[in-house]
């Protein structure tokens, strides 16, 4: 189907479902219920879900099948960002020219990083990637301010220019827009004690990741691809076999720097604002983080590792210790407190550290990633059923 | 005219003179041997031809153009194949898409963006790569990691990769070493095969005087860098300074 083996179209037909229906599969809990705090479809939520997971499927491309760490791909993100702003700002709320800019903007910009950092390979590349990337930050929280806006951002006004739309409606500036349908627009279901929110961005952003994903599957699937995992392999035999290294890994890390600045544009497209943060080295390490955890060299992998970082990010960060007593208060006063003091560390501004702590048991564990867990969870249940055509399951990029 | 022509190569590593002044033609669709004791530069010879190691002096022509100054897949899509001394294969990729890769590079270059189309539906890509591991009986193995080879089908592999390109000299750097004598004989078969089969050029380093003599057409000696004689099988058998060089030293 869609010229896809049957396997990789199950795997398409699962991120289709599972974005599709994200605002009921995130929000599990009723409303008023005490675990109603670990509901994550809300919107601005979900949109970060995908975008970071597009952000990730790019960066697999490039790190999961040739195994170069890029350290500098936010700078990427950050440029689309500026573009996609500034097309706001100059040509029109319509979100499409944005996100087409900020992809070859950040495409372009890519290609520079890209052919000065690929001279070299290993640790003095991701050392390379991580120059361009903190030099891109200091030029965009300083140097560049007339078309950064420096530490304050980038952001809209009331007398942008907006040739091709309207500079203000009402005395407010108007919101972004894909033909007309609002970006921030959404629409509540409620059922029972229940809550659904369905957002016009989050679509936009989920449809856009569908895309992102099956262009992914190709890419892996195809004579470039196997290309690039044999850049991975052994470069020294693919040399001796007639085949120029420099293109293809150019190629893979356009590609995957044009995925960054795709999520850049969405970002903006979602909250029409672009800040020099978005480029430090810290939101590179981020991308890396994400794509080790799911999996990196998986399809799937990345997906699921951004889809983890952010949930933790975003809900474990806000449990605080009323919380915690409200969880314990069943047990004895005193204990209850000594339990609180222990698990205090580990949430709310502490979630770093239980996410650090995660990210070392999978490493070590589960080098594969989140996919290796999911994998060895389901050969167990093989194992248990009988006679089954067992140790097929051994294909690299599932 | 020789389809390989090195004149006057030398190489150093320091103080010490690896390459000295090597001479060597190898005719067109022959077989040529390069023997010698261990050190006597005879990989070093190989690196020089493949654009691995660039020489200090003197000239190396192939098909009446000089290699030096080329990078290695140029030297490569000129036609010129090697087989390591150690296996050099993708050991994280299948028996399979090892063969597939170098039949995509000889019928697409050194770079082709086909980023979209699918590894599967290149049926002419496919159907060379399964006629080229029948015919080196590793059929049945396509689906294995290739790291996970024994090292004689490493060897196999390697091989098989390079006559993928159809190349027009296969350098051979001591195919048959470490082998079990019937892994041995099977290999000398092969190339028996391949070399009636189409037109190659064939230049193999080996150890072993077995595989040398059911080969060879010419044999160059090689010692400390120089080359002691260039003849045929059998007036290499009974030269004096071989054997003092060589085969009195491979006796012990
Ligand atoms: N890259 C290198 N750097 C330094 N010395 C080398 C290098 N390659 C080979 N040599 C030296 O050059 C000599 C010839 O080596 P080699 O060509 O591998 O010999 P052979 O293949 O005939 O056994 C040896 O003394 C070896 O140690
Ligand atoms: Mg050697």
């Amino acid at each position: 189907m869609l010229g896809l083996q049957a396997k990789d179209f199950r795997l398409l037909l699962i991120v289709v479902a599972m974005t599709m229906l994200a605002p009921f599969i995130l929000n599990p809990f009723p409303v008023n219920s005490a675990m109603a705090q670990f509901n994550a479809g809300y919107p601005d939520l979900m949109q970060r879900f995908v975008i970071f997971g597009i952000f990730a499927i790019g960066f697999n491309i490039l790190f999961g099948l040739t195994g170069y760490l890029s350290f500098g791909h936010a700078a990427f993100l950050g440029v689309g960002s500026y573009a996609g702003v500034w097309m706001l700002k100059l040509l029109t709320m319509n979100v499409v020219p944005a996100i087409l800019l900020s992809v070859i903007v950040a495409g372009l910009f890519s290609v520079i990083v890209g052919y000065v950092s690929l001279r070299r390979s290993g640790i003095y590349f991701s050392i390379l990637t991580l120059a361009f990337a903190q030099m891109s930050f200091a030029l965009a929280y300083s140097v560049l301010t007339p078309l950064t806006n420096g530490e304050t951002g980038l952001q809209l006004s009331l007398d942008d220019p907006r040739v091709l739309g309207v500079t203000q409606v009402d005395g407010t500036i108007p919101a972004p827009h894909l033909f007309g349908a609002s970006m921030r627009a959404s629409y509540d279901l409620v059922l029972g004690g229940w809550q659904f929110t369905f957002n016009v961005g989050y679509y936009l952003s989920a449809v856009v990741l569908v895309l992102a994903f099956y262009l992914a599957i190709r890419i892996f699937r195809s004579p470039f691809g196997l290309m690039l995992r044999a850049v991975k392999s052994n470069q020294q035999r693919m040399s001796y076999t007639g085949l120029n290294l420099k293109p293809y890994m150019l190629a893979a890390f356009v590609i995957s720097g044009m995925y960054a600045g795709l999520a850049g544009g969405l970002m903006v497209a979602m909250d029409p604002l672009a800040g020099a943060e978005r480029m430090q080295w810290t939101a590179s390490g981020e991308v890396v983080l994400m794509t080790i955890l799911g999996g990196a060299g998986t399809l799937i992998g990345p997906v699921l590792g951004a889809g983890f970082i952010k949930y933790f990010e975003n809900i474990f960060s806000k449990i605080n210790d009323t919380v915690l007593h409200q969880w314990f208060g069943f047990m004895p006063d005193g204990l209850e407190d000594v339990v609180v003091f222990i698990v205090h560390p580990f949430i709310g501004k502490g979630w770093h550290l239980t996410l650090g702590l995660l990210f070392m048991l999978v490493v070590i564990f589960l080098p594969g990633g989140l996919v290796q867990g999911g994998q060895k969870i389901g050969g167990l249940f093989r194992r248990k059923a009988p006679a089954d055509d067992s140790a097929t399951r051994k294909q690299p990029a599932e | 005219m020789g389809i390989l022509e090195v004149k006057n190569v030398g190489k150093r590593f320091g103080g010490l003179k690896a390459l000295d002044n090597v001479n060597l033609n190898v005719m067109e669709n022959t077989v040529h041997a390069i023997i010698g004791p261990n050190g006597a530069g005879k990989s070093t010879l190989l690196n020089c031809l493949i654009g691995k190691l660039i020489p200090d002096t003197g000239s190396v022509m192939f098909d009446g153009q000089s290699v030096l100054g080329r990078k290695p897949h140029e030297i490569n899509q000129m036609g010129i194949s090697r087989v390591f001394q150690t296996p050099e294969i993708f050991g994280d990729l299948t028996v399979f898409e090892n063969v597939m890769i170098p039949i995509f590079a000889k019928r697409d270059g050194a770079f082709r963006m086909h980023a979209i189309e699918s590894v599967r539906r290149e049926t002419d890509i496919v159907e060379a790569a399964e006629a080229m591991l029948a015919d080196v009986k590793m059929l049945e193995k396509r689906d294995a990691h290739a790291g996970s080879l024994s090292r004689g089908d490493k060897r196999r592999l390697e091989m098989a990769m390079c006559l993928c390109q159809q190349p027009k000299l296969l350098l051979l750097d001591e195919p048959t070493a470490g082998m079990a004598r019937a892994d041995t004989n099977n290999t000398i078969d092969l190339l028996k095969e391949i070399k009636a089969s189409r037109p190659i050029t064939m230049c193999i380093i080996e150890h072993d005087m077995h595989v040398v003599f059911s080969l060879a057409e010419r044999i160059t000696v090689l010692a400390q860098g120089t080359p002691l004689v260039e003849d045929t099988p059998e007036n290499i058998k009974g030269h004096p300074k071989v054997k003092e060089a060589y085969l009195g030293e491979a006796a012990h």
